[in-house]
């Protein structure tokens, strides 16, 4: 796309190109050295500090880390799937007394803070921290999964609903059966970059101490002494983005996946990643 | 409902305070994230790669992370700061340059490639198509992902109040502590004045969203 920007180069924009990129890689490179030297100014490199990866324990506290980590937000998920699909009936309903309370109920929860959701339920339910933070991730998700999939209804051929009351079928009916099928199929980028989000905003477990992979580095360092804090997070810092990076490939394919159905004659869905995906 | 008037004053601080961390982070987010966006589509490859392996990592990166590398293990670097807002504000602010940069160069990736060959075909350099022609018709069309972007940037700044920074959250995390009997009030407060931005924000996003497509 981006060469539409650009004639395709002659000898001399090559030319300039190429200068262009030796002094850019320089400049990126020189940056590094430059991060790299303070760092090994300040001890970061020395052998003892990353010997603690041989060791089993350390390992077994970051895997514990982790497992929080997942666990929470594949509960949440599991539960704020479900449950956005009956908010998304709730707000689409015919009858206006439905209508209306949901939609005020969900921009109030779209529009706080996930982790204040998550105090919020910690401190006036006086629950434990895991179900504060899944609470917190299944309010919020569920408003989002709710509003991506409502886009995806409307984002169907009127004639999909008139023909299913058509036939008989009762507006549940046509809902259930033949509009949120589609809907959801089409979304599901939309749905999986969610769950990218979900999974990030995991990490929020830290502020109300839940013992997730942050809180482990937190209590490592404090337990081995802050001159192992920079590399035990600089590793989970590179687990949480390494699965992350896995969920974010797999709603990538699951796009291409999508596109390449759409040749074969189903409808392509309106790209909306942007807005869903928003941080 | 006592503990909210009694403390409006606070409140109001720091709504003030979650106000100057949004629109601080966010304009060098949004001019970091719009040269990001340039470095992404630029001829040069070695921009290009930068670019990407900057939006690929800072996105994939939860901003718990982000905030505790800027406020935790910086200061372990040698990087140390007067006040831990301006922690939060390198936290925030690269954390949704990553964003931003996603979405202007998906706006570039939307103008007509006729725009770019007529501005080429009049002989116009790399950097004029781009910065005459291109971007200005591609700023319109993220306008409204870019308020989206915005909202969660205002909601990702309580996230400062749990690293020290006194903002909405943090004055209400004080609150709540002090106020044991009526931590239902004062959390639900701290949750109206959030909605206080984030609702007329989202509105407008909605409108433009609406403008925008019509003369589309």
């Amino acid at each position: 796309m981006s060469s539409v920007l650009y004639d395709v180069p002659g000898p001399k924009a090559r030319r300039v190109s190429l200068i262009g990129s030796v002094v850019g890689s320089l400049v990126i490179l020189g940056l590094l050295a430059w991060i790299i030297m303070t760092l090994a100014q300040q001890g970061i490199f020395e052998g003892r500090r990353w010997a603690i990866f041989t060791r089993a324990d350390v390992w077994l506290l970051l895997g514990n880390g982790l497992g929080a980590t997942l666990t929470a937000a594949a509960l949440a998920a599991v539960i704020a799937f479900p449950l956005g699909l009956m908010l998304c009936l709730l707000r689409i309903s015919d009858v206006a007394a439905i209508r209306i309370p949901t939609r005020v109920v969900l921009e109030f929860l779209r529009g706080m803070p996930v982790v204040l959701m998550m105090f919020f339920v910690l401190l006036v339910f006086g629950t434990n921290a895991f179900t504060a933070v899944v609470a917190g991730l299944v309010l919020y998700n569920s408003a989002v999964f709710s509003e991506i999939i409502r886009a995806g209804i409307q984002s169907l051929p009127k004639g999909q609903r008139e023909a299913g009351l058509t036939i008989g079928l009762t507006s549940f009916q046509s809902r259930m059966i033949i509009e949120l099928p589609q809907a959801v199929r089409r979304m599901m980028p939309s749905l999986v970059a969610q769950l990218v989000v979900l999974l990030k905003d995991t990490s929020l477990g830290y502020i109300v101490a839940y013992g997730e992979l942050l809180r482990a580095v937190q209590v490592m360092a404090d337990f081995l002494g802050t001159a192992f804090l920079f590399p035990v997070f600089f590793v989970a810092a590179g687990i949480y983005i390494a699965v992350n990076i896995c969920v974010s490939r797999i709603a990538v394919w699951i796009e291409r996946r999508g596109t390449k159905k759409a040749a074969g004659g189903v409808a392509k869905a309106e790209p909306e990643p942007i807005e869903a995906a928003a941080p | 409902m006592d503990a909210i008037l009694e403390n409006l004053p606070l409140y109001w601080e720091g709504l003030l305070r979650t106000l100057f961390l949004s629109t601080v982070s966010g304009v060098i987010a949004l001019v970091l994230g719009t040269l990001l966006a340039a470095a992404r589509v630029s001829p040069v490859a070695a921009l290009r790669g930068f670019s990407t392996t900057y939006v690929e990592i800072l996105r994939n990166t939860p901003l718990t992370i982000a905030f505790f590398f800027s406020a935790v293990v910086l200061p372990r670097l040698g990087v140390t700061f007067e006040q831990f807002e301006v922690a939060a504000i390198i936290a925030l602010s690269a954390y949704t340059a990553a964003f931003i940069a996603e979405a202007v160069r998906s706006g570039v990736n939307s103008v007509h490639i006729g725009q770019a060959e007529a501005a080429r075909s009049i002989g116009m350099k790399f950097s004029q198509v781009l910065s005459l022609i291109i971007l200005p018709q591609a700023l319109r069309t993220v306008i409204p992902p870019l308020i989206n972007i915005l909202i969660a940037l205002v909601k990702n700044s309580s996230v400062a109040g749990a690293f020290l920074v006194l903002e909405l959250f943090g004055y209400g995390r004080q609150l709540a502590n002090t106020y044991g009997d009526q931590v239902m009030a004062v959390l639900l407060g701290v949750a109206f004045f959030y909605l206080l931005i984030t609702v007329p924000l989202g509105i407008l996003a909605s409108t433009v969203e609406r403008k925008v497509a019509i003369s589309r």
